[in-house]
């Protein structure tokens, strides 16, 4: 009996190592995101679907918004088809797991740029889609009109947020004592904001531009002009595979670009003959700029008659004509005051 | 002597004596579980190296910088995690303990009420045992809280029960305690959701004490009540507390609900722990020997309780 004891327990060390050893060596994968998209024949994207203006399912029953009209992009250069997009709704909290187990392979969700999900939770983020900033609702009639009044009061915000952070950053700078009330779920934060526990709600701008449309009362709140943190908002996939974060990359400049360029959905047709060098590389008349991203020459016009320049979606969701009417502002190109700017075409 | 031939018989063949098969059995059992857990610990250390994630705890040792709405130990957003998870932890240990020793007393009440022999009571108890048992705790706890806490007055003008009870939508005031919507929101769910469970096991418990013990009772001149306390109740524990115990850590588990109301349980600080800093995989490991640590021990108590209401055979 001791004797087949010992046989035994020497060789289950044994066997853990080999089983420690055998998995392949840790390198980077073999096939990029982009070949596995390429032969599924649809891209997988993450978005929050509950957010007006970035991404909500439109009354023709299809996902809308400029947090989809990214993956439209994407799918409009890799299949020249915006709707080869499988959209999955994601909450705050799931969305950096589903990037990282390669459930989606792009999350374009309302997502603020830090380092920190840059580095520890093993994101790559792409070019800014929504330059934002944190900032504060309260009822019209509480008399609230500054950070200072909020002084005790209780604040309601969602887990799984930057928001959490800045809150707690931004008053324990101004030294106000305030009583956070956290919720995992975005629509129960709103809810409870409405029933009126909380005298104030904290989100990004734009969220809360976006929400204060489903409140009962629109005209009764008030956002407060107090800007409490940046939020670059911009799509995020998975670390350590270039090739498809180029794709990524430079589908979103070129909506930048192609707003820089004077081309858009409509007028596309009448550049197929331009002499301009600058614009025949980009279209992919000469040069092979497709080539080098694993894509065909002529992406940047499947881009543009599919989804349309940058500017054209900003306008269709969140422009003059939409419910927000929210000024271009930050968003607006560098060569008209803003921030969206792309690297060069060549 | 010549039955007693196994163990020193030369000829018997390894595989032909029981006690290896036994031993070998049970090493497979044992060398299987070994190696799934070491595939899986595997695969998940070369998937987060990939991913250039390095798995380890440090991170509770920096700065958390959130802030917590209800604290009973002091905090502020400059400490670090593992005290913001304390906290957390504190927290939902209250919600579990006030819960257990109420949803206690709410059960046997209604336990013993579904067997009164006052029609209204007995009904009154069928009616909440079954509103309570048949609906999912998510569904009232967010009745609670939506349809009830926040649907009171503001804190300006408190509806006041027996003068110094005060509830508004801050919440429940006693003198020298205020509860937060939150925390009463989950105790009350909790407590009367647990409770309707208790209510049938006591119900059960009760009616397996045969009939002859209230005869005796009775001829020997006890009323109903004290029957019920002296005789029958004690040895109706015995049948009562094995399920009673799983109740009870179903209530602990069931705690975690706080994160749909807002309430800083250790679930949530450790929701926003693991969105902070990323480390899903560590803080779900945290929490979950946080858990089963709690389940544990109430398991232990329980258990040692009821060793103690066991007959005793002499």
């Amino acid at each position: 009996m001791r004797k087949w004891c010992l046989v035994l327990l020497t060789t289950l060390p044994v066997l853990f190592s080999l089983v420690a050893c055998g998995g392949p060596p840790s390198s980077t994968p073999a096939t990029s995101r982009l070949d596995t998209v390429k032969s599924r024949g649809k891209l997988i994207c993450g978005v929050s679907g509950e957010l007006p203006g970035f991404s909500f399912v439109s009354s023709d029953g299809k996902y809308a918004g400029l947090d989809v009209d990214v993956c439209r992009a994407i799918a409009s250069a890799i299949f020249n088809n915006p709707d080869a997009v499988e959209f999955r709704n994601l909450n705050a909290k799931e969305r950096f797991t589903a990037v990282q187990t390669g459930e989606v392979d792009i999350l374009s969700r309302n997502t603020s740029w830090t380092l920190s999900r840059d580095t520890s939770v093993g994101l790559e983020f792409a070019p800014v889609m929504f330059y934002d900033g944190q900032a504060i609702m309260v009822k019209k009639d509480s008399g609230i009109k500054s950070l200072t009044d909020l002084k005790g009061k209780a604040i309601c915000t969602q887990t799984g947020t930057t928001n959490e952070q800045n809150l707690g950053d931004q008053m324990r700078k101004l030294g106000i004592p305030y009583k956070p009330v956290v919720f995992e779920d975005i629509n129960t934060t709103f809810a409870t904001y409405a029933e009126g526990r909380c005298q104030g709600v904290t989100s990004d701008r734009s969220q809360l531009l976006s929400r204060r449309t489903t409140l009962p009362q629109p005209q009764n709140h008030l956002i407060l002009d107090a800007v409490l943190s940046k939020e670059p908002l911009a799509p995020a996939v998975a670390n350590g595979d270039s090739k498809w974060f180029d794709v990524v990359k430079w589908s979103i400049y070129t909506l930048i670009n192609a707003e820089e360029l004077g081309i858009n959905s409509k007028n596309i047709a009448q550049f197929a003959n331009s002499k301009d060098p600058e614009v025949t590389r980009f279209l992919g008349k000469e040069g092979n700029l497709g080539e080098g991203l694993g894509l065909p020459n002529d992406f940047a016009v499947r881009i543009i008659k599919n989804v349309g320049n940058y500017g054209e979606i900003y306008d269709r969701y969140l422009g003059p004509k939409t419910p927000f009417n929210l000024p271009r502002g930050q968003n607006n190109l560098w060569t008209k005051g803003g921030l969206q700017y792309s690297p060069p075409f060549r | 002597m010549s039955n007693n031939q196994q163990p020193n018989n030369p000829k018997l063949n390894l595989w032909r004596d029981v006690r290896f098969w036994r031993f070998a059995g049970q090493f497979l059992a044992v060398l299987i579980a070994a190696i799934v857990v070491a595939i899986l610990w595997g695969n998940l250390n070369r998937n987060l190296q990939q991913l250039g994630i390095q798995p380890g705890f440090g991170f509770l040792n920096s700065q958390a910088a959130f802030d917590i709405g209800e604290t009973l130990i002091s905090y502020a957003p400059s400490d670090t995690y593992s005290r913001a998870l304390l906290v957390g932890l504190v927290n939902s240990l209250r919600v579990m303990v006030v819960g257990i020793i109420l949803t206690t007393i709410v059960g046997i009440t209604a336990g013993i009420a579904r067997l009164s022999d006052n029609w209204l009571v007995r009904k009154l108890a069928l009616v909440y045992v079954e509103i309570f048992r048949n609906t999912p705790l998510l569904l009232q706890l967010l009745f609670w809280y939506f349809a009830v806490f926040l649907t009171l007055p503001k804190v300006e003008n408190p509806i006041s029960v027996l003068g110094f009870i005060r509830l508004s939508q801050n919440g429940l005031e006693l003198p020298g305690i205020q509860f937060s919507p939150e925390f009463s929101t989950l105790l009350i769910g909790i407590t009367l959701y647990t409770g309707a469970f208790i209510a049938e096991i006591v119900r059960g418990g009760i009616q397996s004490v045969s009939r002859g013990q209230w005869e005796a009772a009775a001829s020997l001149g006890l009323k109903p009540g004290l029957a019920m306390r002296l005789v029958i109740f004690p040895q109706a524990l015995r049948v009562i507390i094995p399920p009673l115990t799983s109740q009870y850590l179903n209530l602990a588990k069931n705690s975690s609900l706080a994160v749909a109301i807002g309430y800083p349980d250790i679930y949530l600080v450790a929701s926003t722990t693991f969105n902070q800093t990323g480390r899903a995989v560590e803080v779900m490991l945290l929490i979950m020997t946080i858990y089963l640590t709690i389940s544990l021990i109430i398991s232990l108590v329980m258990n040692l309780f009821n060793k103690s209401v066991q007959l005793k055979e002499r």
